[in-house]
């Protein structure tokens, strides 16, 4: 039986982790990515970010004030009993997170304007739920700031554009968002499905790890040339010209209807923040993306 | 690109002085305010009621920190910049009526603004996106906080800097706009992008 608090105090650690410690791969890429920018604006801007990353991690704040609205991501076993109180779990996990982290308060009624104070409201923290075999919860926090998210887009193109409508369409995208998604970004693109399985695939490939390839030899192909095609614009790190404007990009997609062509793309700044676990049966729990601390 | 150290309140004089590419820190007064608050000033300036502090040569900051109480002290625990473009709907008026001289934020802002900035002396200053803990660092002390009603990262935080940077100059008195510049050399290479592409 999978404790309903072990589940809680699962949820506020993974949020104090994914908001405090940038996952290695990405650290890795930024480092990268300040090694061989090749302006002096964007060093400067990678160098602010390496030093920033470096402080929050040590003082364990979080390493942007925007912690985003609270995404959780549940693989749950079919035979994991106490299914129904993991809901709960996580709404109390992310009023304590707040407190204790602390985390900003981002919940926000669209007709009253009123802000939560506590990150809970309707349909926040939202829950991704996937049933999966087994007797263990695979949980995910997927904290998602607002500046990235707004520049998402969704294109109902046509079946006619294809593959080539698909790249044009994120070429398009990426140029206009400029500066505004906090660059070096990430991008999640999807294609198939309709409206709403395309961008969340899009959104879901943006907590693909980026030093594990594709296995997918067509998507590899597709991405690497999407990354490059980014890194052409000299859009550079926070739009203020360089060579850095994504440190990846990773695709997913879905089969779609014979009339349509939906293909989203969905963008992760560079405070790229994810941390999972999985909780076992005997209470064991496993971190899969931090060394807990 | 020459690195400038400001104090507040800063002269309109100073402000002119700045060219975009500059690097400038600021010690002293800053403020906090997003949409919220800069919709409220420019509400009270209209219906002429007092706002809560003189923002004379002071730098406005877009951003919404994080806060905490701690034996009844406020301590800034993260706030970087915040999209600044949101704040082009009211940052013409409130430059023209505040007479603030930095517009501090991230991304840049839009024509409207740079024409105040030209007109009147003011500057944008950019702060690397996210960077939370860095600028939380340069803040000594919060001073108060007004209209906390608004919620934390509305409200307006009067914050004591010092050394608050690096900021880039991206805006400028000579109507220079940094971003602009990038936005269309980044223009010129979409056909080229197209091109590799074959779309």
């Amino acid at each position: 039986m999978v404790n309903e608090k072990t589940i809680e105090d699962v949820a506020v650690k993974l949020l104090q982790l994914a908001v405090t410690e940038l996952p290695k791969d990405v650290k890795a890429a930024l480092q990268r990515a300040y090694r061989e920018e090749e302006s002096d604006a964007g060093k400067t801007q990678l160098k602010a970010i390496l030093d920033n990353v470096d402080l929050a991690e040590k003082t364990r704040t979080p390493m942007c004030q925007d912690t985003g609205i609270i995404i959780f991501y549940v693989k749950a076993g079919a035979q994991v009993e106490n299914l129904g109180k993991i809901e709960n779990a996580l709404y109390r996990a992310t009023i304590r997170a707040t407190k204790e982290v602390p985390l900003r308060p981002n919940a926000v009624n669209p007709f009253t304007q009123k802000n939560s104070g506590d990150n809970t409201g309707r349909f926040l923290p939202f829950i991704n739920w996937e049933v999966t075999s087994g007797d263990s919860v695979e949980l995910t926090v997927f904290p998602k700031g607002g500046g990235s998210e707004n520049v998402c887009a969704l294109g109902m193109l046509r079946p006619g554009d294809g593959v080539k409508g698909l790249k044009k369409f994120v070429v398009d995208t990426l140029i206009k968002s400029g500066a505004k998604p906090c660059p070096p970004n990430i991008l999640g693109v999807a294609v198939g499905g309709g409206a709403d399985i395309v961008m969340k695939l899009a959104k879901k490939a943006l907590l693909k790890p980026l030093d594990t390839p594709n296995p997918d030899p067509e998507l590899a192909k597709l991405e690497s040339e999407l990354y490059e095609a980014a890194n052409m614009t000299g859009i550079g790190p926070m739009g203020l010209g360089g060579t850095f404007t994504v440190l990846g990009v990773n695709v997913d997609y879905a089969s779609r209807h014979p009339a349509s062509y939906p293909v989203a793309v969905a963008f992760q700044c560079w405070a790229a923040r994810r941390a999972s676990a999985r909780i076992h049966e005997d209470g064991k729990v496993e971190y899969l993306t931090h060394e807990a601390v | 690109m020459t690195v400038y150290k400001l104090r507040t309140p800063i002269s309109e004089e100073d402000a002119r002085k700045l060219k975009v590419n500059d690097t400038i820190y600021i010690t002293g007064t800053i403020f906090t305010a997003r949409d919220e608050a800069h919709h409220r000033a420019l509400e009270f300036h209209k219906e002429g009621k007092e706002i809560p502090l003189d923002l004379q040569g002071l730098a406005v900051f877009h951003c919404g920190p994080i806060v905490k109480k701690k034996d009844d002290k406020w301590i800034i625990v993260a706030a970087g910049p915040t999209t600044s473009t949101r704040m082009d709907l009211f940052e013409d008026e409130f430059i023209r009526n505040f007479n603030v001289r930095v517009v501090i934020g991230k991304g840049g802002m839009g024509r409207k603004t740079t024409d105040a900035m030209k007109k009147y002396g003011a500057v944008y200053g950019a702060f690397t996106g996210g960077a939370a803990v860095l600028a939380a660092k340069a803040v000594k002390n919060v001073k108060s906080v007004e209209w906390h009603d608004l919620g934390m990262p509305e409200a307006m935080w009067v914050l004591n800097v010092e050394d608050f940077g690096p900021l880039t100059v991206a805006i400028d008195t000579y109507g220079n706009n940094l971003f602009e510049d990038i936005r269309k050399s980044v223009e010129e290479t979409r056909q080229k992008i197209y091109e590799k592409l074959s779309v």
